[in-house]
C-alpha cells in the first residue's frame, strides 16, 4: 500500500543511473562524522597489513611513481544524493595487492582521525577500487579525503574511506566507524543497502 | 572513535502531519503521528519519502526537532528551487501523510553522561534543528551539564525558535553573519577564532562540540575549535550538504 503525499509532484525525473532513492546533485557534498583531518603529502604514507602481521608501506612518492589509474564514475552517498561522471585518478588497488600475499577474506580501511570502514577484500579487486589522490583534475581537497582517498565507486561513498593511511588485510570481518553506527555492513546502492538489515 | 548502536530495525512506515508551526517565512515545524514510533535520541535523523500520485519518489533526511519522549517532529527550512523542502513548508497539510524511516543516527547523539563534561552547540542556519533537540532534552531532564549554543544566522528573520530560544538566553548566544536587530552591540560577521574563544568552554575542562550546518559552516566551524585546542574526536559534526 503506497503512501502518497497529497499535492506532491517533484522534478519527476527518473533515470535508471539512479540507484533506488538517490537524488541527482551538481554538488560534492561531504558526509564526515568530525574535524577534517590536514594530512601534509611529506608526511603521508599508506600501508596494507596482511593477517598475518606483513606490512607493506608506500610513502606518497612511491605511490606517485606506481601506474596511474583514471576512473569515470558515477558515485553514491547513503544520505541520499548521487554525482554521475566524477573524474579520479589514483593507484588500483590490484597493482598495491599484487605486492602482498594474503588469504584474507575481508578488509579494513583505517584512516587519520581514527575512521574504519570495512568490506570484503574480493571489492578491492578486478579494477573496483584504487586510492584516488586527484579529482577533476586537481589535488584532492581535504574535506574530501585529500591527499588521498580509497575509491570503492561500486558501495555507498562511506566506504570510499577519507584520509585513508591503511587497510588491514583479516580473516574475519570487522564492522567500522559507520557499520558500528547502523549502517549496513556491505552498502550497495542498487540494493538499498543503507542501514542494518536492508 | 565510539558509536552507540541505535535500533536495529529501521524500517519505512506511514507518518501523518498531525499540525504545522511557523517558524519564520521559511521555515516551518511539522508535528507527526507515527503509530509505533520506538522514541528516539536527541540529535538523530529520519528519511522522509515523499510519492506523488504518479509513483515518482524522492527521499530527504531531516533531523528531529524535539527531544526524546516528545512526538517526532521536523523544522524544515525552504531551500528555493528545491524538491522536497518547498513542499514540507508551503504545501504540506495537517492530515496529509509521508513515509519516514528511522530515527537514524547512532553517533551524533547527546545524553547526559556520568562525567557531565561541558556541551557546546554551534550551529549554522537550518543546522539548529538537531542541537535545540539537546538543549531540550536537557532541559526536560533538569539535568545540570554545563550546555550553550552558538547559533550562526543571516539576519533576525532567519532565526529558528526565537522564543524558545530568547527563554534561555544565558545559554544561548547568536551571531548574525549579514544583518543585525537594531542597536546589535556586534556588527554583521562570519563566525572567527575570537568570537569563538569568548564563548566556547575552554579545552582543558574536556568539552563535546557537535556541529551542525551546511558544510562550508561546519568546515570552518570545526577547523576552529581544533585550533583552539579541542580534540578532534570530541568534535562531532553533521553536514547537510
Ligand atoms: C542528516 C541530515 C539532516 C538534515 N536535517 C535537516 C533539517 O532538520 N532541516 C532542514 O531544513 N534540512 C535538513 N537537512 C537538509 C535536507 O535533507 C535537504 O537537503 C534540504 O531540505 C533541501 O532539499 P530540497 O529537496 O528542498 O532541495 P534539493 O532539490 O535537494 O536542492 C537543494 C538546492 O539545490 C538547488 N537545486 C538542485 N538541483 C536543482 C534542480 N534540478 N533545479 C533547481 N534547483 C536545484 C535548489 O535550488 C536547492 O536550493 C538535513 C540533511 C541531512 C544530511
Amino acid at each position: 500500500m503506497a503512501v502518497i503525499s497529497r499535492g506532491f509532484t517533484g522534478r519527476g525525473q527518473t533515470s535508471n543511473r539512479l540507484p533506488p532513492g538517490q537524488t541527482l546533485t551538481t554538488g560534492f557534498p561531504v558526509l564526515t562524522a568530525g574535524p577534517t583531518p590536514h594530512v601534509s603529502t611529506a608526511d603521508w604514507n599508506f600501508t596494507l597489513l596482511t593477517e598475518t602481521g606483513t606490512e607493506h608501506t608506500w610513502t606518497w612518492t612511491e605511490l606517485r611513481d606506481l601506474p596511474q589509474d583514471s576512473p569515470h564514475t558515477d558515485i553514491h552517498c547513503v544520505t541520499g544524493w548521487s554525482k554521475f561522471d566524477t573524474d579520479w585518478q589514483g593507484v588500483s588497488l590490484d597493482i598495491l595487492l599484487a605486492e602482498v600475499e594474503t588469504n584474507a577474506q575481508f578488509a579494513q580501511a583505517y584512516c587519520h582521525g581514527g575512521y574504519t570502514t570495512n568490506l570484503p577484500l574480493a571489492d578491492l579487486r578486478g579494477g573496483q577500487a584504487w586510492i584516488a589522490h586527484t579529482f577533476d583534475g586537481a589535488p584532492l581537497p581535504a574535506e574530501h579525503g585529500g591527499p588521498a582517498r580509497l575509491l570503492v565507486p561500486h558501495l555507498y561513498f562511506w566506504k570510499s574511506a577519507k584520509w585513508v593511511q591503511g587497510i588491514r588485510l583479516l580473516e574475519h570481518d570487522q564492522p567500522g566507524f559507520w557499520e558500528r553506527a547502523g549502517y549496513h555492513n556491505y552498502g550497495d546502492p542498487w540494493r538499498e543497502q543503507r542501514y542494518w538489515n536492508d | 572513535m565510539t558509536a552507540t548502536p541505535p535500533q536495529p530495525r529501521v524500517n519505512w512506515q506511514a507518518a501523518t502531519i498531525t499540525g504545522t508551526d511557523a517558524e519564520n517565512a521559511r521555515t516551518r515545524t511539522l508535528q507527526l503521528q507515527v503509530p509505533g514510533w520506538p522514541g528516539h535520541q536527541a540529535g538523530q535523523h529520519v528519511d522522509v519519502r515523499l510519492t506523488a500520485e504518479n509513483g515518482y519518489q524522492a527521499t530527504r533526511a531531516y533531523s528531529l526537532a524535539g527531544a526524546p519522549g516528545e512526538d517526532p517532529a521536523l523544522t524544515v527550512v525552504r531551500a528555493e528551487g528545491g524538491e522536497v523542502s518547498p513542499y514540507l513548508v508551503d504545501v504540506i497539510q495537517t492530515g496529509d501523510q509521508v513515509e519516514l524511516r528511522g530515527p537514524i543516527g547512532g553517533y551524533f547523539v547527546w545524553k547526559p553522561g556520568p562525567r557531565r563534561r561541558p556541551v557546546l552547540l554551534l550551529a549554522g542556519g537550518s543546522g539548529v534543528v538537531p542541537l535545540r533537540a539537546m538543549l531540550r532534552h536537557r532541559a526536560r531532564l533538569g539535568d545540570d551539564t554545563p550546555m550553550r549554543l552558538l547559533y550562526s544566522v543571516r539576519s533576525p528573520e532567519q532565526v529558528i525558535y526565537r522564543r524558545e530560544l530568547a527563554g534561555q538566553a544565558d545559554r544561548v548566544s547568536l551571531l548574525y553573519t549579514r544583518t543585525t536587530p537594531p542597536g546589535w552591540p556586534r556588527p554583521p560577521a562570519r563566525l572567527d577564532h575570537t568570537a569563538l574563544a569568548g564563548q566556547a568552554w575552554p579545552p582543558e575542562q574536556a568539552p563535546l562540540a557537535y556541529v551542525c550546518g551546511p558544510t562550508t559552516f561546519v568546515e570552518h566551524a570545526a577547523g576552529l575549535l581544533t585550533d583552539l585546542g579541542y580534540t578532534p574526536a570530541d568534535v562531532r559534526t553533521e553536514r547537510y550538504g
